[in-house]
């Protein structure tokens, strides 16, 4: 069911498998670390923001069964297994800082962004940086030693001249075509100097490519529609991932030693159309100038949950190089595209 | 004469004479057709088709949505060009090495018909067959239909990074430094180079590849042109504006039938640091466009007639 059993923490000595020597390399700088923070980093508390979303679910439904798991969220978390701790608050409220106040915190790991387009522009922005702000300054002050951000490889935007796979080098770029989201552009720059100003502490970003899966996004909910539309005499690659790979990777990033900013893809690329033909999807082409009028008509009529300037994800490439995660974490991807595309149709069990 | 017989009457001329015919005529086309194929395409077409598909799916599919069946049924379309419209003189092919390579040609022709042209002959007239990556300008992908095409015949956008991966997959790059500044040259200045841009050298060095210096003869006379309007072209946002008359001449949008002669040259290596100074790169660059000068004006001297 997991799949997961054989991510063993760096204490468990490894039997001299071919995969050894890469996971010797992902605890080069575990080595540095004293003992008793290592044993704190691997078994202590984890703070899980945005819990109660389809992803952070199935984040904590991995994690509680090693470690203690706090939830941070304004939504209620309905079927919450028993040993999760569950804190229904606004991410900028001061009581967040309670949190971190009344128990040591190993690791937080901050799924809660926010990326409804439908929500004011004010909303989104002061829950997205002041939430984000005030989890750093707590993480700060109570010497957390990881701080983990699932961003997105949406930040790098899709655009013309995008190389085929963009490295964790290259400038993100999304807000220049799609201003809304310069919030999440502006998140990670936030996690990026947090990364610099805070050494002792080991931030990680991750920036995912597309995320298949149970979950609601706008990739999902794309390939979920009865009748996919399509650009008409556009035909990009894309990269998919499964959520639970997703999974994995955030918990590769817990491990003592991991830090900077890593790409996550999951299968090889493939081109869009295929991807839909193997869903079993019809497809509708629409001719571009047309389609992103009438999504944004559509979109101001309230009749759909696309914006129109995501309609840009359909017509240029925005895929990553995840070769530092793989090389560096020891990540790797366990579903092939047909599972991970399959993925969007299953039914939501967590 | 009632309606029955009349009937009857027209299924006996139909068995007798139409069918009989028409069968007749049908035979002959296809034999004409088989027959214009083969004079196109040439006898190893499938067969150069399967050794080039096998070697990407040997690599488990190509990351950049190269698409062999499709990039099958463009080059067909693309051989009548190459072997009967501009009846292609292809020299050298055999310069060209085996693994990775930089083809580095001049541009010409208001429109990218010389990259075609080079494509084909790599791909129809080499040995082993090869499908040559194209570096095509950005402003290529924010167009419909053209965007996909290139994508699936395995033509990138002309960024640094794409390039050198291709390169570590052992592909055979075509890049023009000349850039628009050379495909929409005025015919006055006809297969004079124009500046070259430096980013291919410093790739060549940083990725030890061979550049292959080649020259496209006849490309320059299929459209001409008789001056840039700069200003509307900025105006409406595309990379060049050139003005051709035969365009307003009914018949005349199609370029004329001259023909081409493509020339690989032997590879040249280079190394050094690829983060030189400019001016270090300029004179390896300098090299190569040299070269390419020498070898476009001993095809011009060599060339017996424009059309012939």
């Amino acid at each position: 069911m997991s799949g997961l059993e054989d991510i063993d923490t760096p204490e468990t000595p490894t039997n001299g498998d071919a995969s050894s020597d890469r996971r010797r390399r992902s605890r080069r700088g575990a080595d540095l670390i004293p003992r008793d923070l290592h044993e704190r980093m691997t078994s202590g508390v984890v703070v899980v923001t945005g819990i109660c979303g389809r992803l952070g679910r199935r984040v904590a439904r991995f994690l509680h069964r090693e470690r203690a798991v706090v939830g941070l969220d304004r939504r209620p978390f309905t079927d919450r297994p028993k040993d999760i701790e569950h804190f229904q608050i606004d991410l900028r409220r001061k009581k967040v800082k309670d949190v971190f106040r009344n128990r040591q915190i190993s690791a937080l790991v901050h799924l809660g962004v926010m990326h409804d387009p439908r929500d004011s522009g004010e909303d989104h922005h002061t829950w997205n940086l002041l939430g984000f702000q005030k989890l750093l300054d707590a993480a700060r002050q109570y010497d957390v030693p990881k701080v983990v951000l699932l961003s997105s490889a949406n930040v790098y935007g899709p655009r013309p001249d995008n190389a085929q796979f963009l490295s964790e080098d290259a400038p993100l770029l999304a807000a220049s075509a799609f201003s809304e989201m310069r919030d999440l552009v502006e998140l990670d720059m936030l996690a990026q100097s947090f990364f610099w100003k805070h050494p002792n502490t080991e931030t990680v970003i991750l920036r995912p490519a597309h995320i298949l899966g149970t979950v609601r996004n706008a990739p999902s909910n794309y390939l979920r529609l009865p009748v996919v539309p399509t650009l008409m005499g556009f035909d990009p690659m894309m990269q998919a991932v499964h959520q639970d790979d997703v999974v994995s990777a955030i918990r590769l990033a817990l491990r003592p030693g991991a830090r900077g900013i890593f790409n996550i893809a999951g299968p090889p690329a493939l081109p869009l159309s295929q991807a839909i033909s193997m869903l079993g999807r019809g497809q509708l082409p629409v001719p571009h100038m047309l389609a992103r009028r009438v999504v944004d008509r559509l979109w101001r009529m309230r009749l759909t949950s696309f914006p129109a300037p995501e309609l840009d994800f359909i017509r240029y490439v925005c895929m990553v190089d995840d070769a530092r995660a793989r090389e560096v974490l020891g990540y790797t991807h366990r579903y092939g595209i047909e599972q991970t595309l399959a993925a969007v149709d299953q039914e939501r069990w967590v | 004469m009632n309606r029955q017989s009349a009937l009857v009457r027209l299924s006996d001329v139909a068995a007798r004479d139409v069918f009989p015919f028409a069968r007749k005529l049908l035979k002959q086309t296809r034999r004409v057709v088989d027959e214009l194929a083969l004079r196109t395409l040439g006898p190893d077409f499938e067969e150069r088709v399967a050794r080039v598909k096998a070697r990407y799916e040997g690599m488990g599919g190509d990351p950049f949505g190269l698409d062999p069946d499709f990039t099958k049924y463009v080059s067909m379309g693309a051989a009548v060009f190459h072997r009967l419209y501009f009846r292609t003189v292809v020299h050298g092919a055999e310069n060209v090495p085996l693994g990775r390579a930089l083809l580095i040609s001049n541009h010409s022709g208001q429109i990218p018909i010389d990259g075609v042209i080079i494509a084909m002959a790599m791909f129809m007239d080499a040995e082993p067959p090869r499908i040559i990556r194209a570096m095509i300008e950005k402003w290529a992908q924010t167009l419909p239909f053209i965007s996909m095409m290139f994508n699936r015949t395995g033509q990138v956008v002309g960024v640094p990074e794409n390039c050198e991966r291709l390169l570590q997959q052992e592909e055979l790059i075509l890049a023009f430094p000349e850039g628009t500044r050379g495909i929409s040259k005025p015919f006055t200045r006809r297969y004079q180079l124009e500046e070259f841009g430096l980013g291919f050298m410093r790739l060549a060095i940083q990725t030890r590849s061979p550049v292959v210096p080649v020259a496209v003869i006849g490309a320059e006379e299929q459209f001409i042109n008789v001056g840039n309007l700069e200003w509307l072209a900025k105006a409406i946002g595309v990379p060049v504006l050139p003005v051709v008359p035969q365009l307003f001449i009914p018949g005349g949008q199609m370029p004329l039938p001259t023909r081409y002669h493509v020339y690989f040259g032997e590879p040249m290596h280079f190394d050094g640091d690829p983060d030189d100074d400019d001016s270090i790169i300029e004179e390896k660059v300098w090299l190569v466009r040299q070269t390419i000068q020498s070898m476009i004006n001993r095809g011009l001297k060599e060339r017996k007639s424009l059309f012939f």
